[in-house]
């Protein structure tokens, strides 16, 4: 059994190097960063940080970041739910078909699709907005969140559907009081994956706004000047990125442990 | 065991409402695109195959197609199996189940830009970490830039690095939830580790294999941002995949034609792989 653990612990160290690597960085001078390779900070500086917080071009980034990303796990995780449900309770004309065409949308690459998303958004007067970039990363968080909640609610019994309605509850009550809860696992698993998508997404959301909407991985581009990289900034700004996701799955990583265990899968 | 009933496509209405607003709107513009010439002005000209049978027959494309066929390859090849042996032998319960799927989880919620960033630091010589270790400690010349072997490494050891966590919370997932009484089952029966993995763990671990082998599929195959901002495609083309060629032709060449020809050439060639995975895989569901 001690000998099983060192793979993890060796998997888990080789993650963390880049990780380390990069913390380091955001507490140098670029000048020190460039001087040389060192494990550890020589000065050590807070001025990476100091500008993100107090530029507000800086720290609107990570704002709107946050604005689309809820956005986009919201509204997809609410469209979902319904038809994972149909996909899990019920047969109907072109189910199958569906399901796949629905997978299908995850494969479009994104890198073509940028173009036309614009003229798209553009056309319809979102161009710039949160909703927009919520909007497009639907395109593949809907196909992974119906998947994933399919196969929860496979996993939970039908006996359970007819019980409620012999009981006398109308469907409504008992999605929401009854069904719910018992997938609140699942739930969880979509809603992390959804926001994991959409927060590392770049493409769709830099071609989607400009100013107001802008999102924090695209204002590190500016940190790329003619005088060269500034590369103490860029790592700060990157270790911030990690920080809304970190307490993301701090939230759920009990559903992520024990959560899949309830479902089917 | 489902029941039919039509009225469930009202269940799926805002899903393909969403979806179709996202997806056939812009396949329409590339399949329009495709198909014609412009010469600006939004002076458009009916041009038939045209573009498809000069991508088809370019070997620039090729190139491109197998290179990324070969970095597909090699991820699946890597990131499956590994993703399974740290599965396996990660802890069932405790205190160290939350850590472990915590820290694991972290590479995979860093922006893909800051992801290639921060892995062309880390391999730079002199000043990155691994760069200095293996040129200085190691003694072995090893520069991303310039040499294809070395950019190939650093992509693929990158790739690992961010998505095999995907491969392992998946199947981590699928074991946990086999019942103990399989096991001891298996253990009265005398049966060896390798029966228990051959037997129990990996039917079990079926369905979210078959999402993980699909999902890292299909991102490996449209991979852009990472290796785009980790080598820009180079040392020469050696590291240009699909996505990152056809970029250069729809934005750098400004090719929109040829571009929208390749792009559904390749959104085609994804779709066949994918959906011969999916049949492959749920094959014996639908028994």
């Amino acid at each position: 059994m001690r000998k099983r653990s060192l793979i993890p612990i060796f998997y888990i160290l080789f993650l963390m190097l880049p990780i380390y690597w990069l913390v380091t960085m955001s507490f140098k001078t670029t000048n020190d960063i460039l001087a040389g390779f060192s494990l550890f900070p020589e000065t050590f500086t807070l001025d990476n940080y100091r500008v993100i917080f107090t530029d507000p071009t800086w720290y609107w980034g990570y704002i709107n970041s946050i604005i689309y990303v809820s956005l986009n796990t919201v509204i997809s995780i609410c469209v979902a739910l319904p038809a994972a449900y149909a996909f899990s309770r019920y047969r109907f004309l072109g189910d199958k078909q569906l399901f796949f065409w629905l997978l299908t949308n995850r494969m479009a690459p994104a890198a073509v699709f940028a173009l036309p998303f614009f003229q798209l958004y553009s056309s319809v007067g979102l161009f710039d907005t949160h909703l927009a970039v919520a909007l497009a990363h639907c395109l593949f968080n809907i196909p992974l969140a119906v998947w994933i909640l399919e196969g929860f609610m496979g996993g939970v019994p039908k006996e359970l559907d007819e019980t409620a309605y012999v009981d006398g509850y109308s469907f409504p009550r008992f999605f929401v009081t009854i069904f719910l809860p018992t997938i609140k696992a699942g739930v969880g698993v979509a809603a992390f994956f959804c926001f994991m998508f959409s927060w590392v997404e770049l493409l769709l959301a830099k071609t989607l706004t400009a100013v107001d909407a802008k999102p924090i991985a695209a204002t590190m581009t500016k940190t790329a000047s003619s005088a060269g990289y500034e590369l103490g900034l860029l790592a700060a700004a990157g270790t911030l990125t990690i920080i809304p996701g970190a307490i993301v799955i701090y939230f759920v990583r009990n559903y992520i442990a024990k959560g899949f265990a309830l479902g089917r899968v | 065991m489902k029941t039919e009933n039509q009225k469930a496509w009202f269940f799926v209405l805002p899903v393909l409402f969403l979806v179709a607003f996202n997806a056939l709107v812009p396949i329409m513009t590339v399949v329009n695109y495709s198909v014609q010439e412009t010469f600006g002005n939004n002076l458009f000209f009916w041009q038939g195959l045209d573009w498809f049978e000069q991508i088809l027959r370019s070997e620039r494309f090729h190139a491109a197609l197998g290179r990324q066929f070969l970095f597909t390859g090699l991820i699946l090849a890597i990131e499956i199996p590994l993703g399974i042996i740290i599965a396996l032998s990660m802890p069932r319960r405790g205190i160290w189940v939350p850590v472990c799927l915590v820290l694991m989880a972290l590479p995979m919620l860093i922006p893909w830009n800051v992801v290639g960033a921060m892995w062309n630091i880390f391999t730079l010589p002199k000043i990155g970490m691994m760069g200095y270790f293996i040129n200085d400690v190691l003694g072995v010349h090893y520069d991303m830039t310039q040499d294809p072997l070395a950019a190939w490494i650093t992509i693929i050891v990158m790739d690992v690095w961010h998505w095999t966590s995907l491969v392992v919370l998946l199947c981590y997932a699928g074991l946990v939830s086999i019942p103990d009484a399989y096991y001891q089952a298996a253990k009265i029966d005398g049966a060896s580790p390798w029966k228990v993995f051959r037997y129990i763990q990996l039917p079990k671990m079926k369905t979210v294999l078959t999402i993980a082998i699909l999902l890292r599929f299909m991102d490996s195959f449209n991979i852009y941002t990472e290796p785009f901002v980790l080598t820009g495609g180079g040392p020469g083309n050696s590291t240009t995949l699909l996505s990152i060629d056809l970029v250069k032709i729809a934005l750098g060449q400004f090719d929109l034609g040829p571009a929208a020809a390749m792009s559904l050439i390749y959104f085609a060639i994804t779709l066949l792989v994918s959906w011969l995975f999916y049949t492959l895989m749920t094959k014996d569901d639908n028994k």
